[in-house]
């Protein structure tokens, strides 16, 4: 299984650019009123690009506790 | 509460960042952490954390110096190349890492990075290259591409433009690489081997200013400027696989130059010690 790790958004540091959403491989984030959101949890493949291009550090990615 | 990595590196109560939104210097600054980050954990040949220097001039990009946790210094538009070099002489055991802008470090800063590199010392210097002056509200630089509209050439810009990557390299720069946002973890890999280098190394990293630059040039937003990168910035396997033909308009990312021509401040060393030796006698 490779869900040991989850996305975490902070929402107070996105500006709402949309790199995160547009670079996605798996269209799993969408901007809505000018923040990110999580649109489709399921897809998600923690490639962890989002975090990476992420200019505010506001997407990443954390390892979930045994 | 951001990510381990932020909070270990960066100094939380100056985040979030006053940058624009999509600016690519955040990016960037990030790919300079997450390097580091790999190089302290590096299990066969680890570099320490108090070893590490962060120097920057003047400019958007130069304030990553203040949001960086490290040694750091935040010094006068175009010497940081000029501050890093007295730090570097007075302890060579340091990693001096400068981060600058196009303007910074190619234009007012133009002749330290000429001569740095001449002299092969052994800085890392990080270009945050967004083709403008971002700071001070959009005037061109001598990246800026010709043709290219900036506040202060509003009927197109006559100069050519330098290729930092290509002037270090003809200055004696014994690494030279180019990255950019869109391929960051090729670039924080290019970075990786930059800090590793001895001599002087320098990495090109092409930033993407969409508040100045993107407007002035209808380049569109953060992530259309994003997508230009996505599909003309090449690493350099693909691109040595590319026929001349793919390759017209592209332009390869990755390392560029390299030798291992002697690091100045080991040369210097030589003379010291030669010096103590004959006046032993
Ligand atoms: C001696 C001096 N000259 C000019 C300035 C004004 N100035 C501040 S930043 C800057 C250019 C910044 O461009 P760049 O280095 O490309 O950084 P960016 O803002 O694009 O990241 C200039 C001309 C200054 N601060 N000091
Ligand atoms: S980790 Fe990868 S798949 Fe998941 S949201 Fe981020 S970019 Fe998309
Ligand atoms: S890349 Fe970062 S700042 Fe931009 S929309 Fe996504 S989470 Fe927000
Ligand atoms: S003006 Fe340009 S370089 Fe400066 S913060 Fe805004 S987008 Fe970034
Ligand atoms: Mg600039």
């Amino acid at each position: 299984m490779i869900g040991r790790k989850k996305l975490v958004i902070e929402e107070a540091w996105c500006k709402g650019c949309g790199i995160c959403a547009a670079f996605c491989p798996k269209n799993v984030l969408e901007i809505r009123k000018e923040k990110v959101t999580v649109k489709d949890e399921e897809e998600c493949v923690f490639c962890g690009l989002c975090e990476l291009r992420c200019p505010d550090y506001a997407i990443y990615l954390v390892n979930m506790e045994e | 509460m951001p990510s381990d990595l932020v909070h270990l590196y960066m100094r939380i109560d100056h985040l979030p960042q006053i940058w624009c939104p999509g600016c690519g210097n955040g990016v960037i600054m990030h790919d300079v952490a997450v390097a580091i980050d790999e190089l302290i954990h590096d299990e066969e040949n680890s570099i320490n954390r108090e070893d590490i220097v962060i120097v920057s001039g003047i400019g958007c990009s130069s304030r990553a110096a203040g949001y960086l946790d490290f040694n750091s210094i935040h010094t006068t538009h175009g010497r940081a190349i000029a501050f890093a070099s007295g730090i570097k002489m007075a302890n060579p055991k340091l990693h001096v890492i400068v981060l600058t802008g196009d303007g910074d470090c190619s234009a007012i800063g133009g002749n330290h990075l000429i001569h740095a590199a001449r002299r092969n010392l052994g800085l890392t210097v990080i270009c945050f290259n967004n083709d403008i002056y971002g700071m001070t509200g959009g005037q061109y630089s001598p990246t800026t591409p010709n043709g290219d509209r900036a506040t202060t050439a509003p009927y197109g810009n006559v100069d050519r433009p330098f290729d930092i990557a290509n002037l270090a390299t003809g200055a004696g720069a014994s690494f030279s690489a180019r990255g950019d946002v869109y391929h960051a973890r090729e670039t924080i890999d290019i970075i990786k081997q930059a800090i590793r280098h001895k001599g002087f190394s320098l990495v090109d990293v092409y930033s993407i200013c969409p508040t100045y630059y993107g407007r002035k040039n209808k380049k569109g937003d953060a992530v259309e400027m994003l997508n230009w990168q996505k599909e003309n910035l090449i690493p350099t396997a693909r691109y040595y696989s590319m026929s001349e033909e793919d390759r017209v308009g592209k332009k390869i990312i990755g390392i560029l130059s390299f030798n291992d021509y002697p690091e100045y401040t080991e040369e210097y060393a030589k003379i010291i010690a030669s010096c103590r030796k004959a006046r032993k006698k």
